[in-house]
């Protein structure tokens, strides 16, 4: 960091240690979960190399854990690409919905910057920016953090998996979808979006108990969003 | 499965990973958007949230299971009231997490 960055930082408190802080409820979930990745691949015969690879490259923890129960059960590649497409389909609506909050980002930082896009860092991307312009050091970090952490979990999963007990008793499983409902909550601020949330919760249950596990989520989403636009039109509820 | 092949197809899901990561921002980005696609952008966040979180805390081995032993379910509801009361993202985390350890405690 050059002097200039550090005056900066001085006012503004470090917009990459900031992104890191921010970032800590993630970590806090993926560290176990990409241990039981790296446990899970390991088991199913990937190579730490491969195993380790995919965190890396494909970087979305349920396609992972998927595409590794897939391996195991000898399915061929092509099926798994398939599978591992249509899972993280649902990225589309997150990319598209972020869009309107990244409107001065240049392209190469838009695709860098879309590489590491989660779930779980959508959730909080989208509660940040909210109205607020964030710098942009402050963004990749909380993007790089999460995915080192990902990382580190996946390599403590392969060369430590038998060492280390249970991680139950510390419910770091509850970590990422307690973060959720935090994320959730803070994006909400008017009766339509509660609505939109009540419906798209209720749609994405009831499609997931008929069978649809690969496509709920995405056809949830966009039933409750397009029924939302519906809604405000209606009530003539000033923007929000 | 060979490792080769193995390798092969992690390179075939990044591609497939990253390009809908991708796309729609740099397609949508830096565009002029009708403001109806913008209102219905906006309702994405919360409707993909509440539609990923919902299934996860009342459904187990494809059966809906909102009963005294789901403890996610459970620590949902105080984290709902963490959340609420102090729109901050620290404090509903530690909430779930203390509720879960302490539930596991007592159903041990």
């Amino acid at each position: 960091m050059n002097e200039n960055s550090e005056v900066k930082s001085s006012r503004h408190q470090r917009p990459w240690l900031q992104g890191m802080v921010q970032a800590v409820p993630i970590v806090l979930g993926y560290i176990p979960v990409g241990f039981a990745y790296g446990v899970l691949a390991q088991k199913a015969g990937i190579s730490a190399f491969n195993t380790l690879l995919m965190s890396i490259i494909v970087y979305a923890g349920s396609a992972q854990l998927i595409a590794v129960g897939l391996v195991s059960s000898g399915l061929a590649p092509l099926s798994i690409i398939i599978t591992t497409f249509i899972v993280n389909l649902r990225h589309m609506l997150m990319s598209a919905a972020l869009s309107p909050h990244l409107q001065s980002w240049r392209k190469p930082a838009l695709a860098v910057f879309a590489y590491e896009l989660t779930d779980e860092s959508f959730a909080l991307h989208a509660t940040r920016m909210d109205g607020h312009e964030r710098p942009k050091s402050e963004t990749f970090a909380v993007n790089v953090t999460a995915q080192a952490s990902w990382v580190l979990g996946t390599a403590l999963g392969i060369f430590g998996g038998q060492m280390i007990a249970e991680i139950e008793p510390f419910a770091l499983d509850y970590a990422l979808p307690a973060m959720f409902i935090a994320l959730l909550v803070m994006q909400i601020t008017n009766k339509v979006q509660v609505i939109v949330a009540v419906l798209a919760g209720l749609f994405s249950l009831g499609l997931y108990l008929l069978g649809m596990q690969q496509w709920y989520v995405i056809i949830a989403t966009i039933l409750a969003a397009t029924l939302g636009v519906v809604l405000k039109k209606w009530t003539k509820q000033p923007s929000s | 499965m060979d490792q080769t092949t193995i390798l092969l197809t992690i390179l075939g899901m990044a591609a497939v990973t990253y390009l809908p990561r991708v796309i729609p921002l740099l397609a949508l980005t830096g565009r002029r958007l009708p403001e109806v696609v913008i209102d219905w952008l906006g309702y994405v966040p919360p409707a993909v949230l509440a539609a990923m979180l919902l299934p996860s805390l009342v459904v187990s081995d494809g059966q809906s299971a909102i009963n005294a032993e789901n403890l996610f379910f459970w620590a949902a509801l105080p984290t709902f009231a963490a959340a609420i009361l102090t729109r901050n993202l620290f404090v509903p985390v530690l909430v779930g997490m203390a509720v879960v350890i302490v539930g596991r405690l007592l159903m041990v």
